[in-house]
């Protein structure tokens, strides 16, 4: 990534406390590379998702697991990266939340929301890491 | 209700008014609370007609839009209404994505919500 503002690349502990203040600092370092409020909202919004997706469904809530974190961040990009230690799971599988007959299933609206807000979401082929990628318009 | 951690709650006429206390929804212990403290509105408390004012929130994630989906049940199950108004520009975009603007009625602040009832 060129112009590279700031870059985290560590295991965090499986802890949604931990992820949250590591989400914080994120929020910070976009805003001070100038992306927009909007912008910065559903980043902030697809990475909580999916770092609750790595810490309740991947790893189990298990306190001896570890959550892999990375972020790249740029004025006109930014890449995360993150992966748990589960089994993973095919997000093919997850019923679009946006049909008529699921608007009242209180659930998958996480990934939807992800690949909403982010330009590109891709989950590796075992399903434990997910890849999310926004480029400023 | 008594010992309300998450909500404030008011009357108007025959309207319970619930707002969030928190800006931020997101902690799971927290969303835990705040489905619980809604919940009893509707089951103990009776209450059958409810708007939720989101002036202060500013973020909440698909856990908690989760909450908002079963309290929509339980209000219908006993024949209530639920509104929601005040939502920002974020929030509104997040129910449009999800088309929970489709499941809910949103009005864009208190006063409108109230004469919709």
């Amino acid at each position: 990534m060129s112009n590279q503002t700031w870059s985290f690349d560590q295991r965090i502990p499986n802890d949604t406390s931990v992820g949250r203040e590591l989400l914080d600092e994120l929020v910070v370092q976009l805003k001070r590379a100038e992306w927009s409020e909007h912008d910065v909202h559903g980043v902030h919004l697809s990475v909580e998702e999916a770092l609750v997706n790595a810490i309740k469904h991947g790893n189990n809530e298990d306190p001896d697991t570890s959550v892999h974190v990375v972020f790249k961040v740029s004025a006109a990009e930014i890449l995360i990266q993150i992966t748990d230690q589960g089994e993973g799971f095919d997000p093919h599988e997850v019923p679009d939340p946006t049909l008529d007959e699921n608007l009242a299933v209180p659930s998958g609206r996480g990934l939807m929301l992800m690949k909403a807000f982010m330009s590109v979401v891709h989950y590796n082929d075992k399903g434990n890491q997910v890849i999310m990628e926004k480029v400023k318009n | 209700m008594s010992d309300l951690r998450r909500l404030e709650v008011s009357e108007v006429g025959d309207v319970t008014v619930v707002r969030f206390v928190d800006r931020k929804i997101l902690d799971a212990a927290n969303i835990q609370e705040l489905g619980d403290e809604l919940f009893a509105l509707v089951e103990s408390e009776e209450r059958k007609t409810l708007l939720l004012n989101f002036t202060n929130v500013e973020f909440l994630s698909s856990a908690a839009l989760n909450k908002l989906i079963i309290l929509d049940k339980k209000v219908k199950a006993v024949s209530g209404k639920l509104k929601l108004s005040n939502l920002k520009t974020e929030i509104r975009e997040v129910f449009a994505i999800t088309r929970l603007d489709q499941l809910f009625d949103i009005k864009d602040d208190e006063a409108d919500a109230l004469a919709a009832f």
